[in-house]
């Protein structure tokens, strides 16, 4: 690759006679076109300013549309106008010199002084104090020549003390200043001088950059730019008559005014204190500023923001029947797509017949580079034509590789690669599966796909991007491509100790995943679902873990040791591909701890965790379906001895808080370590409503979990949820028919409201339980209006919380990475910068690659046993 | 009182290195030394060190990967 260094740029002011020299022509007529159509000499369309009709030639250096890069032509304005982005520089310049003699108003010696003082310092600092040392003097020190004060009235009109001073005054003041002067505020004398930026010639742009569009019906359009070059134009064309006719000083000075509001809008439409300039509809003008500012401008809307072809969107929907390296494309998308490929001998006859037959192949480019669309009229023509060499290009079709991806694209995962599978339906399929490293879900979710062109493209997103390597995730070492939901559910139900299912139940899961090898019953005459899912398991497979279930069990006290547990049987042991005992939930399946598919995607080749999920797929679908997952209130209906416990609870957080609000008030209360009384008050009382909930949820815990396991079939679905980690906590079921506890507003309990209370209900000065924001109901029960009103406040902070933080956190991500973005790891191991400065010698400190470690740890023990057996 | 800033806890050591073992270091690491990072010669640590321009600074961190890891940065002006 051919490397340039830029060494430097340099920005300066184009001086009228450079203007001048660059003009390919003046322009004086105001009009654009003639009555035929044809653009005016000396009008703003002129063709010495660019071409932008393909077969003309540009009448100034006579190359075709695509060579010409057009050339600027330029007006001479028959009175100086200030420019609009320069008025504050002027201001300076004359806030700080001697109208009379052009000079800094200061003494030599003083200005030497402030040299010295603002070496270190930046230009901006010594302006600043060169400013405030002058603008205030009365008299001019060089040349004793009286002063008075400049008031920049914005954007462009001049006050010298309190008398108008025109752009022609102005330019003949800051001629006089000396160059020596000038250098202080940072100008080099040489390529910019201040009466540059008073114009008496304006550039007029190239017509390439301000075409004229025409509309269907026949009728020219111009662009916003032409449309205010054309006032400049007329407008000085007014003011030239009215000058040459002797005109009355007012009425000039009008005109002059009025040149300058169109050269002012002309640069920016938006300035302060200029009412912008309106097109014929109303519409303000796009001038040259708006083109550039802002989101919808050239940097951020062009130059940053970069469009592709060979892509396509829409919204996505879930298929569990698809593969996870699948994905769904509608048929319409996947005829609009293209990929090229190459006429070799072997394809050859196969093509003719394709171009024939299908609507397979919609482009040919022959060797020369003739490109033709495949038409029912020129088929048989383009088949006689088709030789070897040529290029074809072909709808998508199955087994494609593409890029599909999901913004916001924070992850390497957020852009993986799947096969297609082309489908009828109009949305974009996927197995949902896949959701978690995407992100996504199906309330209207839209993803975007990309179609690779090249053999290269093609091949290194197969073995880079493929979905099937990209389930150990490289920020922790874990899973993060792993059922959810409802596929944890589905799994979490059908080995249960107690699901059993009779030969002709079994069958249908058996052909759920293609079995044709049918095993023997376990039960009797009946299949246990763990012997189902046992089919899906590789046969050498061994492992052995606690469930997620035994934990939450273990927690509730209802076992002692999961090892033990022969209650539930929910400690997993898998022998040799068969699960003897255990519960399959989020401990073996869910993100980052998914045991089971932590080990077939480290130990297995690819394709056996993509069978994997094949079948658990079909297997947790069949089964939810089969039981339905699906939410009654009884399961909400609190049992008497909950209701006990509830009561017990209220009763002694109600005491409590008596306790404790009366040794505040007789100031006995114990404050704790580095806090104030009233803080440890608002602690002591937290804490207390903390502690009295889990008691209620405990009860709650104990008493659900055995209308789920440990019966014939599982009684509840919310709890199932919860109780195989697919969605929801006992804190969710706690709050439904338990209580909500003690409501709270950032870290602590309500506090803002009225004087010495938060409600009018409360009486002031009351800081007990119920006043401070204990809520004593469920969403069952409903709320008394002051449960509901801190719940609220509660709930408010949530949401805005939320909000805040995806804005915050968004933000200093996209700093982050698009400052990280361009390290790299260099095949000597060192982290460096694009132009090869180091930032890590070795790449994290220890050179190690998370995605290939066990949860962010490398396994020495493992990778022991792995090489040693490898040498028997 | 922290009379010096490597008493710090959270201040990593600093440590010139010697020409000799300058040499030595680069070849170890097969790098060039201008491409190595920066450090200023008016950094409070390098001041303590009196690293001059030049120089080679090892750091010695203490890094939650890798429990100890050493960083080189080139002294400039």
């Amino acid at each position: 690759m051919l490397t340039k260094r830029i060494e430097a740029i340099e920005f300066a002011v184009l001086s009228p006679d450079m203007i001048r020299k660059m003009s390919a022509i003046e322009i004086k007529v105001p009009d654009t076109y003639d009555k035929d159509g044809y653009p005016m000499e000396e009008g703003l369309m002129d063709p010495h300013l660019g071409v932008i009709n393909p077969s003309l030639r540009c009448k100034t250096c006579g190359q075709k549309m695509k060579q010409c890069p057009g050339h600027f032509g330029s007006m001479e304005l028959v009175r100086p106008v200030i420019h609009p982005k320069f008025s504050k520089n002027l201001e300076t310049l004359l806030m700080a010199t001697c109208r009379e003699c052009g000079r800094i108003v200061l003494k030599d010696e003083q200005l030497k002084d402030i040299i010295d003082a603002t070496k270190d310092r930046s230009l901006d600092d010594r302006v600043k104090i060169l400013v405030k040392k002058t603008k205030a003097k009365q008299k001019c020190p060089q040349c004793n020549a009286e002063r008075k004060q400049i008031l920049l009235d914005k954007p462009t009109n001049f006050f010298h003390d309190k008398d108008r001073i025109y752009p022609t005054q102005i330019r003949e003041w800051v001629e006089k200043i000396p160059s020596k002067d000038l250098e202080l505020f940072g100008y080099e004398a040489e390529r910019i001088r201040p009466e540059w930026f008073i114009l008496t010639v304006l550039q007029v742009p190239p017509i390439t950059i301000r075409p004229s569009i025409t509309l269907d019906t026949g009728i020219k359009s111009e662009d916003d730019l032409t449309h205010k070059l054309v006032d400049v134009i007329r407008i000085n064309a007014r003011l030239k008559d009215n000058i040459e006719a002797g005109a009355p000083q007012l009425i000039i000075e009008d005109l002059w005014d009025l040149l300058q509001y169109h050269v002012t809008t002309y640069f920016d439409n938006n300035s302060a204190g200029v009412p912008p300039a309106k097109h014929r509809s109303g519409r303000s003008l796009r001038t040259l500023v708006q083109r550039l500012k802002g989101k919808k401008g050239r940097f951020r809307y062009n130059l940053t923001g970069k469009r592709v072809n060979y892509a396509a969107r829409t919204i996505v929907t879930p298929d569990p029947f698809l593969s996870i390296n699948e994905v769904g494309v509608p048929k319409e998308i996947a005829n609009d797509l293209t990929i090229p490929e190459y006429v070799t001998t072997f394809n050859l006859e196969q093509f003719k017949k394709d171009i024939k037959n299908t609507n397979r192949v919609i482009y040919v480019t022959r060797p020369n580079g003739l490109r033709k669309k495949v038409g029912d009229l020129n088929k048989d023509e383009i088949i006689a034509e088709l030789e070897l060499g040529c290029k074809i290009e072909r709808v998508l079709e199955d087994g494609d590789i593409v890029l599909f991806n999901r913004q916001p694209s924070l992850h390497r995962l957020s852009m993986m690669a799947h096969t297609v599978k082309v489908m009828p339906d109009r949305t974009i399929h996927m197995n949902p599966t896949v959701c978690r490293p995407y992100n996504a879900d199906f309330d209207g979710d839209e993803m975007n796909l990309h179609v690779p062109q090249t053999a290269e493209g093609k091949a290194e997103a197969r073995e880079l991007m493929y979905v099937q390597d990209q389930i150990i995730s490289p920020r922790h070492g874990g899973p993060v491509i792993t059922l959810m939901e409802d596929g944890v559910s589905g799994l979490f139900l059908l080995t249960l100790k107690s699901t059993e299912f009779t030969p002709a139940e079994a069958m249908n899961f058996f052909y759920e995943i293609g079995l044709t090898d049918i095993p023997k019953p376990d039960r009797g005459k009946n299949y246990s679902g763990r012997l189902v899912f046992s089919q899906i398991l590789p046969k050498n497979f061994n492992i052995e873990f606690p469930s997620y279930t035994s934990r939450l069990l273990l927690q509730a006290g209802l076992i002692a040791d999961p090892k033990e547990d022969k209650e539930f049987d929910s400690y997993v042991r898998i022998e040799n591909g068969k699960l003897v005992t255990g519960i399959i939930d989020q401990a073996a399946l869910g993100e980052g701890t998914g045991r089971i598919i932590d080990v077939l995607a480290r130990e297995y080749p690819k394709d056996v965790l993509e069978k994997f999920y094949r079948d658990t797929n079909r297997l947790a679908v069949y089964m939810v379906t089969r039981t339905g997952i699906t939410v009654g209130l009884d399961e909400f209906e609190p049992s008497e001895t909950v209701l006990r416990a509830k009561e017990d609870a209220v009763r002694e957080e109600l005491l409590e808080a008596e306790e404790l609000v009366r040794k505040l008030k007789s100031n006995q209360l114990e404050p704790i370590p580095g806090r104030q009384v009233q803080e440890s008050f608002e602690i002591y009382m937290l804490r207390l409503g903390a502690k009295q909930k889990s008691k209620v949820e405990k009860q709650i815990i104990s008493e659900k979990i055995r209308e789920v396991i440990g019966r014939p079939r599982p009684k509840y679905n919310t709890t199932t949820m919860i109780l195989s980690g697919a969605r929801g906590g006992m804190t969710n079921l706690t709050n439904l028919m338990g209580l909500w506890g003690q409501a709270s507003v950032r870290e602590g309990r309500p506090r803002r409201g009225y004087k010495k209370r938060l409600i009018t209900i409360n009486k002031p000065g009351d800081v007990g339980a119920i006043a401070g924001g204990f809520i004593q109901h469920n969403f069952m029960e409903g709320m008394k209006v002051r449960e509901y009103f801190y719940h609220s406040m509660g709930g408010r902070q949530g949401e805005v919380d939320t909000g805040v933080s995806t804005k915050v956190s968004g933000y200093l991500y996209r700093r982050l990475a698009n400052s990280l973005k361009d390290l790299v790891v260099n095949y000597d191991g060192t982290v460096r910068t694009a132009n090869k400065n180091i930032i890590q010698l070795v790449y994290g400190e220890d050179g190690v690659f998370p995605a290939k470690t066990k949860r962010g740890k490398v396994d020495i023990k493992e990778l022991l046993r792995r090489s040693t057996q490898k040498e028997k | 009182m922290i009379k010096r800033l490597s008493d710090h806890v959270l201040v990593p050591r600093h440590e010139v290195v010697s020409r000799e073992e300058e040499a030595q270091v680069l070849t170890k690491l097969g790098v060039e030394k201008e491409k190595l990072p920066v450090i200023l010669e008016s950094d409070p640590s390098a001041m303590e060190v009196k690293a001059k321009k030049g120089d080679l600074v090892r750091i010695v961190r203490k890094s939650p990967t890798a429990g100890e890891t050493i960083y080189y940065r080139r002294v400039v002006g």
